[in-house]
């Protein structure tokens, strides 16, 4: 989901005092207390006496602090980079940090970016950086008072390092100490206020190497639990047959030998399909493979790719529906032009594929409901699950655990997955918990994806060689049209999902037009890692990189000439462009192909330049990645370096291979051979760089996909002279020019 | 598949296995994939399911020391063979490979979601069985049937060099 896009809920924003915390946590009678005594029981790893100073901090009496961490960490590293904000300001140790996952709460755990509890849009550091390290400050102020009262001493002269707190006096103590104490300490109104937030100059662990993943030791070990992982007293695997077809519904089933599998124990019909309840998964599968199923089609989508491709390439070649971006008279300008290139572009579905596929776990009683499953969306989930079950939302608790990967698809703002778990726990009667569990095939088969689109665009230069007009044509389905979430996403007929990198073009060009048509398909479509960025970068960095070749201008430098105005991506483009050794002008050894790309989402900046080989049999090696990345301030170097790795390696799989099709309605893949990810061998070395900042820490988990196809279709450009317009390439065979 | 040992073990319908130095007796049918045995039978839940198909290398685990795809294996197939998984790689008894590719990998940070780092370890333990010093081609052979929704390869790449050298020292 996008940064900007603003998401209604129930939860006010988190007030971020103690104070309001205790209001909402504790009631009255709690509201001269500074901390609030946990339940010992539900405190994780910790003994009895553990103490909650706010929403975000927990200290154990043996030193130990959890932090509950709000976001979802599939991969992405919140749960480090969280960790890390309150350990600054605490003075902590690494070592005595511990993290949890934070429970459905939209009072307390809101992303600020959306005003509603979710992770996505690259915001999980973004919106908690004042947050979490006003957590931390304050927490460390009680309890540096609690030692300072102790002592008799002011509390200027005491000094925390590593968690140890010191007086010159000689006396020395723990946090774990004082909890108790400081728990007791009356909160001066506006403490959170006057409590300063550590000076830039002065972070220990902000921003220095060397600082390990939280996740290192549960996820070598085997240790982590994963929502497949969770096994309840007496609970179900479900496993579910889908319409092969989306929109299909069940016209009838045949059960019979489903049931003689052993293991299992019911078949239930629910709105999405039949689901096999087992006392295994193996059972569960066994069972739903055995089941018969009749579809009813009649309200189905059934047209095949071909069809759907032709009708997105004939939107574009007409007028759009609506207009994203009207700046000049791009249109007049481009017939007067001397110079126009025109391209058209297609871009596949794409399934998001992550490794553990979808599941999730429901307990569901008369008077409550408990789901465990990694909580991607929970402002939508919960309250969803109150209307399928006729509970309150405070009577939906939802335990999160740790996700196999996501890359957008475990927050969905119809609640899918999460709807189909409930529908079958309900189908029982709350018999015995339920645990869904969808194969791979199933998680390839049954949606959502990224949208396919179509793109067209003339552009002109001007006698200079600069860019004069630019007209781009955009055709798609809308992520978030028939969503509860369209009223505030799409504006005017514009699904900014559709259009965002292309309608807010960075190069200085005087005459813009990007025009909208969207597609209504009966294919579940959704934000898929980087969203609308997935398709518009790829246009607009190959067609930058067309013109400068058309002028005659070397790619850096033409960009450069029309960014003076965007010094952040002319900061990282140069990054990248030296760390890399691109010399305007310099010919490659035959073979060889040299690409770059520049593009800003999600408020950070990333730059790439991509180095090919043209293998024997004509198809394409990517040899090297050079990054460069401006994201704010920087939490953590390593988890910065390790997500734009990712997204390289994200972005470079669907760019080879990746693709969504369907043949009268029905996906043609099934499993990791039809629809293959990058494998090793496919992995270029990949070097990170960033560009030294004060600003406000941006986001790193999507802003590496992006520019990795253009920058290799421009290298690929650079190798053959021919253009990749297209994606994937697929079998698509190369000479070297 | 030695046919003898099938038809004994689906008679007595307990299959006995020896997972992790331990002898276990398990209630199922003979043609289990081993990986559901461990997951839902064992409870060791580190070794993952992803494809089902072998085409992720998520469940893989150590069978006589070979680097086999779980989810293919069948209970009433594994006989005698010893079956390692990653809480026996890298626990108390763990082989010199597997403390070398733990402290690796920790040290490298690889991992990101971490679903499939279990089989990325087991694949990169059995590779350094064999192979003390694995060049890139090889590690991208022994490595190929693994998948990383991540792309954590590069340090996976990294970390196995790094293995190498602390089993060196």
């Amino acid at each position: 989901m996008t940064a900007h896009t603003k998401i209604p809920a129930a939860a006010k924003s988190v007030d971020l005092s103690r104070r309001g915390f205790l209001a909402v946590a504790g009631g009255a009678g709690l509201g001269l207390m500074v901390g609030l005594k946990v339940d010992p029981a539900a405190a994780q790893g910790a003994a009895g006496g553990v103490v909650q100073f706010n929403p975000f901090v927990k200290v154990a009496p043996d030193g130990a602090i959890t932090v509950v961490v709000k976001h979802l960490d599939m991969g992405q590293g919140p749960t480090t980079g969280l960790a890390t904000l309150i350990a600054e300001e605490m003075d902590a140790d690494w070592s005595q940090m511990r993290t949890e996952f934070a429970p459905a709460d939209g009072n307390l755990y809101a992303n600020l970016a959306f005003k509603a509890q979710g992770t996505g849009g690259s915001t999980a550091m973004a919106n908690s950086w004042e947050q979490y390290r006003t957590a931390g400050a304050t927490a460390r102020a009680v309890l540096v008072k609690a030692a300072a009262d102790k002592w008799q001493v002011a509390q200027g002269e005491i000094v925390v390092d590593k968690g140890v707190l010191t007086h010159p006096s000689g006396k020395r103590g723990t946090y774990g100490e004082f909890a108790e104490a400081a728990s007791k300490i009356p909160a001066p109104t506006g403490m959170a206020q006057e409590t300063p937030y550590k000076d830039v100059a002065k972070f220990k662990l902000i921003g220095k190497e060397g600082l390990h993943r939280i996740d290192n030791d549960p996820k070598t070990d085997g240790t982590a639990i994963y929502t497949q992982d969770v096994k309840l007293p007496g609970m179900l695997v479900a496993a579910v047959a889908h319409s092969p077809r989306f929109g299909g519904k069940v016209k009838s089933f045949d059960d019979a030998e489903a049931k003689k599998v052993k293991g299992v124990e019911r078949v239930v019909q629910i709105p999405s399909g039949v689901a096999v309840l087992a006392k295994s998964t193996w059972a569960a599968f066994k069972g739903r493979d055995a089941l018969k199923v009749e579809w009813d089609f009649s309200a189905a989508e059934s047209r095949g790719s071909d069809e759907l491709l032709a009708m997105a390439k004939d939107a574009v070649s007409k007028p759009g529906v609506a207009t994203a971006t009207n700046t000049g008279d791009a249109e007049g300008a481009l017939k007067g032009a001397a110079k126009v290139i025109e391209a058209d572009y297609a871009f596949p579905y794409l399934a998001h594929a992550p490794m553990e596929p979808l599941n999730c776990v429901v307990d569901l009683k008369k008077d409550r409901a408990h789901l465990i499953y990694a909580a991607q969306f929970q402002a939508i989930d919960q309250p969803t699950v109150a209307a399928l079950t006729g509970l309150k939302p405070e009577q939906v608790t939802i335990e999160t655990v740790w996700a196999g990967g996501s890359f957008g698809r475990r927050a969905v703002p119809s609640a899918d997955y999460v709807t189909e778990a409930v529908m079958i726990a309900k189908a029982i009667d709350g018999a015995a918990p339920v645990k869904l569990v969808w194969t791979r095939e199933d998680d390839t088969k049954a949606g959502y994806y990224r949208p396919f689109y179509a793109h067209k665009v003339r552009a002109a230069i001007g006698a200079d060689g600069m860019p004069i007009a630019w007209h781009h044509r955009v055709a798609g389905q809308s992520i978030f049209s028939g969503t509860a979430l369209e009223a505030m996403a799409v504006k005017d007929g514009v699904d900014e999902t559709s259009v965002e990198g292309a309608s807010n073009l960075a190069y200085a060009v005087p005459n813009l037009k990007v025009e909208l048509t969207t597609l209504k398909v009966g294919v579940p479509v959704l934000w898929w890692r980087s969203v609308g960025h997935t398709h518009t970068a790829h246009v607009v960095e190959t067609m930058i990189d067309e013109l400068a070749y058309a002028a005659g201008k070397d790619p850096v430098e033409y960009r450069l000439a029309l960014l003076k105005d965007k010094p952040r991506h002319t900061a990282a483009l140069k990054l990248a462009a030296e760390k890399s050794g691109w010399t305007a002008g310099a010919k490659l050894e035959k073979g060889k192909g040299r690409g770059v790309s520049v593009h800003e989402s999600f408020n950070t900046m990333v730059a790439q330049v991509v180095d090919v080989s043209i293998q024997k049999d004509g198809s394409i090696k990517v040899d090297r990645v050079v990054a460069a990345v401006d994201c704010g301030v920087v939490i953590n170097p390593d988890v910065v370096r390790a997500q734009i790795e990712g997204g390289v390696g994200f972005g470079l799989g669907a760019a080879l291979r990746n693709a969504i099709t369907l043949k009268e309605g029905e996906v043609e893949q099934a499993n990791f051979d039809t629809y293959e990810p990058l494998r090793i061998e496919d992995m270029p070395k990949v070097e990170v760089h960033m560009v030294k900042s004060e600003q406000k820490p941006s986001g790193v988990g999507e802003p590496g996909v992006p520019p990795l196809a253009p920058a290799l279709a421009n290298a690929i450009f650079s190798a053959t002279g021919e253009r990749v317009r297209d994606l994937p390439l697929g079998d698509r065979k190369f000479k070297s020019a | 598949m030695p046919a003898g040992r099938w038809v004994r073990q689906t008679r007595s319908n307990m299959i006995k296995l020896n997972i992790n130095g331990e002898a276990r007796s398990v209630d199922v049918d003979a043609d289990t994939p081993l990986l559901w045995v461990l997951r839902d039978e064992i409870g060791l839940t580190g070794t993952k399911f992803g494809c089902g198909q072998a085409l992720c290398g998520a469940c893989t685990v150590h069978m006589d020391g070979q680097a086999v795809r779980s989810c293919q294996t069948m209970a009433g197939d594994v006989g005698d063979a010893k079956i390692v998984t990653i809480e026996g790689l890298v626990g108390a008894d763990a082989s010199k490979e597997g403390k070398a590719v733990q402290a690796a990998w920790r040290a490298l940070d690889v991992v990101q979601c971490g679903y499939c780092q279990s089989g990325q370890m087991m694949s990169a333990a059995a590779l350094l069985t064999e192979n003390k010093k694995p060049t890139d081609d090889d590690i991208d052979a022994a490595m190929s049937g693994n998948v990383c929704r991540c792309a954590t390869y590069h340090r996976v790449r990294a970390a196995i060099h790094d293995a190498a050298k602390r089993l060196e020292a």
